[in-house]
């Protein structure tokens, strides 16, 4: 009982409260504007955290993101353009109900349904976390190893439009977690002797690079006109919820157990999780015709899904510190920064810490309910804010925040580095999320490959023979063969249709 | 900037052939028949294979050709691209010497003009915003922001 009141205090201190409730507009107002996404928000939060708290320092990364993937749902129905890409998989479906006269209903569901597909993933996760965590308590590091794999794994074959590039995407985040001295041999690795490289890359930098300059440099180049605000009514848009929760109760109950499944499986976060629970409320839907008019349907479930699915991410990034999406591979970051390493003697050494975040993410779902609501009734003037004005700033923010890391320039160069490569590598189809986790699990990977290959003393064998690494195996093997199997069936059905298809040539 | 994906495939085939002449040099963990140069090593033979199909990809004959992209064919956002990668490189050059401030607002005020903004609008902004993210970082976070040729004024 002593713990949950330690995290009671922790919580309800006025400081972290405040840093909540300020993370919370920043993250309205971040996941408002087109273009700057909910990664980014979390990105350019880390340098800020890095001076504060461990609690705080998460509390904010916890609610800014909450905050952004729902408002993400607000230029998504106003101007058809998704404010982060979580929104993007119904942003038709809610314009067309602006377009309809809906915009209160279409950003209303948005907020409500978000805000319950928060919580339902926060409850899972406080159920399902400590239990998880008292069995990774007895895992070696051949278990660790494949988790880390599986995880790895479902980043790279899991939704992503070409494996190879995701893959080789991987391979290049792995390669630059080598840099430096941390290895088992604790030799200066790929260093070019460069003094500041002897410590490896530091992440924060690095990922202000790949997620904010890279999309600074993206609006640069952007050569779509701004888009037109729909100048809609907006009433009260709690109007008719309950009555929307109560028909679509099992909509709703699909679309939160998607939602937190997704965010679970590490490597896949709130944008799949959308998509994916849109494409099974049509599926799944006594009137699936009305989709894509302006049925609101599909926005209470894939809404509800993408908030569940953050709350689900940290469930790994949690009890094994394996992140489930790219948010939670920048809050690992943070939460090493800040001595809080992730992993099941968390849950040992640090329960309130743990139960405070849950707390946290309790919080910042409610809170939504009532500054979501503001958003909303302003959107029409966040949405007017310059951007020729907001990105030139973001970009000071950013020069500022990874100098003041190390108090070094050499970060600055870091964030100019990485961020035209990101550019670049995305510009040419090579996704980054899994670079982004190549980077922050290469140290792990590589820690307990080497641990587990001295302990076995070069007999590969043992990675399959213990029980739980066996099976974790044979899950990431199907995984790795997934694709395989899918191009063989493929191939198999079209020489199956050939013989029909060629008279007519 | 697309580049046909066989010259990406030559270059990650060459990245993946420097790390492994890199890792020779390595030295082994004592009494271990592995080191620090095994986990590099296995990536850069992993990455060989996914290089020379990229390579193999991108020579096939209805590959898509490199393309420029509708971005650099426009002088104007080619002009914006070079600002921000130039800005930041200014910035690494100039900031110990001009301090913060000086610079922060030289790149705010070109950045600004470039996209646009009205010079009576751009200066101000780019004043006011300085100075709020100077107060945020030297004065809350006390992050050591270089004064510069200006005296230290708080």
């Amino acid at each position: 009982m002593d713990v949950y009141l330690q995290a009671l205090q922790l919580v309800f201190d006025p400081y972290v409260l405040m840093v909540i409730l300020l993370s919370a507009v920043y993250g309205l107002f971040v996941g408002c504007i087109p273009g700057l996404t909910a990664t980014m928000a979390t990105a350019l939060l880390v340098p800020v955290t890095f001076f504060m708290p461990p609690v705080p320092a998460v509390a904010a990364i916890v609610t800014a993101t909450a905050m952004a993937i729902f408002s993400g749902d607000i230029p998504g129905a106003l101007l058809r353009i998704p404010g982060t890409p979580a929104s993007a998989a119904y942003t038709d479906e809610a314009y067309a109900m602006t377009l309809k006269g809906q915009a209160e209903v279409a950003l209303g569901a948005g907020l409500w349904f978000s805000a319950l597909g928060g919580l339902f993933g926060t409850l899972v996760m406080i159920f399902m976390a400590p239990s998880l965590a008292e069995i990774a308590l007895n895992f070696s590091s051949f278990e660790y190893f494949w988790l880390v794999l599986l995880g790895l794994a479902g980043a790279v074959f899991i939704g992503s439009s070409s494996i190879l590039k995701a893959s080789i995407s991987l391979l290049l985040g792995l390669l630059i977690a080598c840099i430096g001295l941390e290895n088992p041999g604790g030799h200066p690795r790929f260093t070019f002797g460069v003094n500041e490289l002897l410590s490896g890359v530091n992440l924060i930098p690095m990922m202000v690079g790949m997620f904010a300059i890279s999309e600074i440099l993206r609006y640069m180049v952007n050569l779509e006109p701004p888009a037109k605000i729909v100048n809609a009514k907006i009433g009260n848009v709690f109007k008719g919820m309950w009555a929307l929760t109560l028909e679509y109760k099992w909509s709703l109950l699909r679309g939160n157990v998607l939602g937190t499944l997704i965010g679970i499986q590490p490597g896949s976060g709130a944008d799949m999780a959308s998509w994916m629970s849109y494409a099974m409320s049509k599926r799944f839907s006594k009137e699936p015709e009305k989709f894509g008019t302006g049925h609101v349907e599909g926005i209470i479930e894939s809404g509800a899904a993408n908030n569940s699915s953050l709350a689900g991410a940290w469930i790994p990034a949690l009890v094994f510190g394996i992140p489930g999406d790219s948010i939670t591979a920048i809050a690992i970051g943070v939460l090493y920064i800040k001595g809080l390493n992730p992993g099941p003697m968390i849950f040992v050494n640090n329960p309130q810490s743990v139960y405070a975040i849950f707390l946290v993410f309790i919080l910042a779902n409610l809170i939504m309910l009532p500054l979501g609501w503001m958003t909303i009734k302003l959107a029409n003037n966040v949405l007017r804010v310059p951007r020729n004005i907001l990105m030139p700033i973001i970009l000071v923010f950013c020069i500022v925040g990874s100098f003041a890391i190390n108090n070094s320039l050499f970060g600055v160069g870091l964030i100019l580095f990485f961020g035209v490569v990101a550019f670049v590598l995305e510009e040419n189809g090579f996704p980054t999320a899994p670079a982004i986790l190549g980077v922050v699990l290469g140290t792990m990977l590589e820690e307990n490959f080497i641990t587990s290959m001295i302990k076995s003393d070069g007999d590969p064998t043992v990675f399959f023979t213990r029980p739980i690494a066996g099976g974790l195996a044979f899950f990431t093997i199907l995984i790795l063969l997934w694709p395989v199997g899918a191009w063989l069936v493929a191939k198999a059905r079209g020489r199956l249709a050939q013989p029909a298809a060629r008279p007519a040539e | 900037m697309k580049l046909n994906d066989a010259v990406w495939g030559a270059l990650l085939l060459a990245l993946a052939l420097a790390v492994l002449w890199n890792i020779q040099g390595f030295p082994r963990i004592p009494g271990q028949n592995i080191g620090p140069g095994a986990f590099p090593g296995l990536l850069a033979i992993i990455m060989i294979p996914c290089a020379l199909v990229l390579v193999a990809r991108g020579l096939r004959k209805d590959a898509p050709k490199g393309s420029f992209g509708a971005w650099l064919r426009s002088p104007g956002h080619v002009g914006n691209f070079l600002l921000t990668v130039g800005v930041l490189a200014f910035y690494i050059v100039a900031a110990d010497a001009l301090g913060f401030i000086v610079t922060a607002t030289l790149i705010l005020v070109a950045l600004f003009l470039k996209l646009r903004v009205k010079p009576q609008i751009a200066i101000p902004v780019a004043l006011v915003a300085v100075f709020f993210i100077h107060v945020i970082f030297y004065k809350m976070l006390r992050v050591s922001l270089p004064w510069g040729v200006l005296p230290i004024l708080y």
